[in-house]
């Protein structure tokens, strides 16, 4: 069971100096502040160009108290491999390896070195921040952006496929813990990244990650959004600790209620959606239905 | 007393890898370099290397890893040949850029398309442009006694190096080997210091994003800009040239062979006509060499033991005598010539030596030649020079042309 913290008993330091270059508003920045809150100061972060490469800033300054080694697109997971690797043979034991990704170095161009750290059963955390396209890049379509959205790669038609369950895939790999998260939720997200410390092996992050420019929202609806996530469904907060699902939070508030609500009413908070057919809408809210219903059926409720 | 084995390139390699004591070796198999990641393997599995081997799931991940582990502070070694070369490109590129002393064997490998699995070396040529020292081996005694001072030199001077050798040809071919002393090897190897220290009480940001311009730290102290960091990789190459050659002087003095620093010479003394290449090439040029002086012809052979940084002084030194200078390459620029006789032609503009350079491009995807078929590539060259002004040329070797 994850231990119940209040929101008093969150790691106090700030890890991420206030003024850093992310975007207002940014789910990422509000996800980073508390996971490394949780993972604290004996931590080494492997990261690739991306928006948390924006995030840390320009050479010579740095936003963050944490030691981090950036590297290319395709190799994050590989890059923090080796840094465990190195950190074993150099008899360095108590460091935690995370490798913090998007969606695009994790589901398109890192899934190949994400797969194999994976299949090895690396010692590290890697958690996905999926904005649901390449964002840094200004906004093109990735394999993690839904059904329906418009991007600049698909300008004028939308995405016409759904989002890849990653979450199956890496679930698929045999790792000892996996779990969805939400920055809007952060006691939940801070708990689960302090157990996820704990565990050895391979671990697993999920985080819906809220971004104001490339959803096409307003700057202060960031919290609002995620939350409607969960509430609709689009993101589930849970865990799989070695085959086991459980619901947490506010998900499993909505799963013993079952009071889910419809996805229109997060689509239609977003500009990225505002040329969704209706058949497209129909197809999203179809396959979050069935995935819930395969969660309630593993949660056994 | 001397332990000489009959081993392989491969093995040979291995064998130094094992006396190097790297921390973490990470592979891919790819033909012909994977008898020597097997033969790590062995050593790691059998308890008679103390490393940690990640068996990654591509070349691409295999250095990514050496370069995070190397940037913490590991000891590191891979290798691969030909595609997988390719595939590494990105991170060849990285791993010199972070400075970090990564010692890699190229297995030389024709590349495709279409397939080859034979020996030239396109792969390690192609990857010239990197900032990566590349040495050139000719046998397994260099391939061994190269591995151990390529630590050394990557050490020092925080550049990776690329040990490379011609696959099959060396690889899989058996020599006698004088393997060197393992605590000698120790006491020439001195501990690895990364360069940047990765620790919680002094949390950086390695290799972030760098403008054009220099920028101000937060003391307001200017600090480099891309400009000035990718100069001081160019700047540290042209200054390896003294710790290469002391290495392998040291390396002389402690074990007793000396391979030449950056370039050897063959029976120069009064040579006028110079073959010169690289690897195994070089090496079959030397046989060359003696049945041209049996015929009285003053032939003598410069190899290439360093192609980058270029030795740019020393040629220039070494082909001064030379009438004719004939170079036997295993890669070229496509729609220009021959790697190395570019280089030679650059090197020696300027020095008032005017010999016609003959370029012949030999053994390509491991087209067999002779040490008979560069003899007569060389009486070819002489007597067209006698006749005309040949110019500098580039021939194919061995090989129908014409449409």
């Amino acid at each position: 069971m994850i231990m119940q913290e209040n929101i008093f008993k969150i790691n106090d330091t700030e890890y991420i100096l206030p003024g850093n270059r992310a975007c207002q508003g940014c789910g990422l920045s509000l996800a980073y502040r508390y996971i490394l809150k949780a993972l604290r100061e004996n931590t080494i972060v492997a990261l690739p160009p991306s928006c948390l490469c924006v995030l840390h800033g320009l050479y010579p300054n740095s936003s963050v108290k944490i030691p981090a080694i950036n590297i290319t697109f395709a190799g994050n997971a590989a890059s923090a491999s080796g840094i465990v690797a190195a950190l074993k043979a150099l008899n360095k034991p108590d460091i935690t390896v995370l490798a913090l990704t998007g969606d695009g170095g994790t589901y398109d161009m890192g899934i190949q070195s994400l797969s194999g750290a994976a299949e090895r059963n690396t010692d590290f955390i890697f958690a996905c921040y999926d904005n649901e396209a390449y964002m840094n890049t200004g906004t093109q379509r990735s394999g993690a952006t839904p059904i329906g959205a418009l991007t600049t790669t698909t300008p004028l038609l939308t995405k016409q496929e759904n989002k890849k369950d990653l979450i199956k895939i890496m679930e698929a790999h045999g790792i000892p813990y996996l779990a969805s998260v939400s920055p809007a939720y952060p006691i939940d997200l801070y708990e689960k990244f302090v157990k996820a410390k704990r565990i050895k092996g391979t671990r697993y992050i999920h985080i819906d990650t809220p971004c104001p420019p490339g959803w096409g929202y307003p700057v202060r609806e960031t919290v609002r959004i995620g939350k409607l996530a969960v509430e609709t469904g689009i993101t589930v907060l849970f865990e799989i600790e070695n085959g086991k699902f459980r619901f947490t939070g506010r998900s499993e508030t909505i799963a013993k209620k079952g009071k889910r609500l419809p996805v229109v009413h997060y689509v239609e908070k977003q500009g990225r959606f505002k040329k969704m057919s209706i058949e497209q809408l129909n197809r999203l809210q179809s396959s979050i239905d069935a995935r819930w219903n395969e969660y309630l059926k593993r949660a056994e409720m | 007393m001397s332990d000489v084995r009959i081993i392989t390139g491969n093995e040979a390699a291995a064998l130094a890898v094992k006396l190097s004591r790297p921390n973490v070796i990470a592979a891919y198999p790819i033909t012909p370099q994977t008898s020597l990641a097997e033969k790590l393997s062995t050593y790691v599995e059998g308890g008679e290397l103390r490393a940690e081997y990640v068996r990654v799931e591509g070349e691409h991940s295999a250095l990514t890893v050496c370069i995070s582990a190397s940037t913490v502070g590991a000891r590191v070694f891979t290798a691969t040949s030909s595609n997988g070369l390719l595939y590494m490109h990105e991170q060849i590129h990285w791993a010199a850029g972070s400075r970090l002393p990564i010692v890699m064997c190229c297995v030389n490998r024709g590349v495709g398309a279409p397939w080859s699995i034979f020996n030239d070396q396109q792969d390690s040529f192609s990857q010239r442009d990197t900032g990566w020292i590349q040495i050139y081996c000719r046998n397994n005694q260099e391939i061994i006694d190269t591995v151990i001072q390529a630590y050394r030199i990557a050490e020092s001077v925080y550049i990776p190096v690329m040990v490379c050798y011609d696959g099959f040809v060396l690889s899989h071919t058996m020599m006698p080997v004088e393997i060197p002393d393992a605590q000698k090897v120790a006491d020439f190897l001195p501990p690895y210091k990364p360069h940047t220290e990765i620790s919680p009480e002094n949390p950086r940001t390695v290799n972030p994003v760098f403008f054009p311009w220099r920028r101000e730290n937060h003391e307001g102290v200017l600090c480099d800009g891309y400009m000035e960091m990718r100069y001081k990789l160019q700047d540290a190459l042209l200054n390896s040239f003294d710790i290469i050659t002391d290495a392998g002087t040291e390396y002389a003095r402690i074990f007793g062979r000396d391979h030449g620093g950056l370039l050897w010479e063959y029976r120069t003394d009064d040579a006028d006509i110079i073959l010169t290449g690289m690897g195994s090439i070089a090496a079959e040029a030397t046989v060359a060499v003696d049945s041209l002086r049996d015929e009285g012809i003053k032939a003598g052979v410069v190899g290439i033991r360093v192609f980058r940084p270029f030795p740019r002084h020393e040629v220039a030194e070494a082909f001064q005598k030379a009438r004719v200078i004939i170079a036997f390459e295993k890669c070229l620029s496509y729609g220009c010539d021959g790697g190395l006789s570019s280089d030679l032609k650059a090197a020696l503009y300027g020095t008032g030596i005017t010999a016609p350079i003959h370029n012949y491009i030999a053994g390509i995807g491991g087209r067999d030649v002779k040490a008979r078929e560069l003899t007569d590539a060389v009486r070819s060259s002489l007597d067209e020079t006698e006749r005309e002004n040949r110019g500098n040329k580039t021939i194919w070797l061995n090989c129908r042309t014409g449409s």
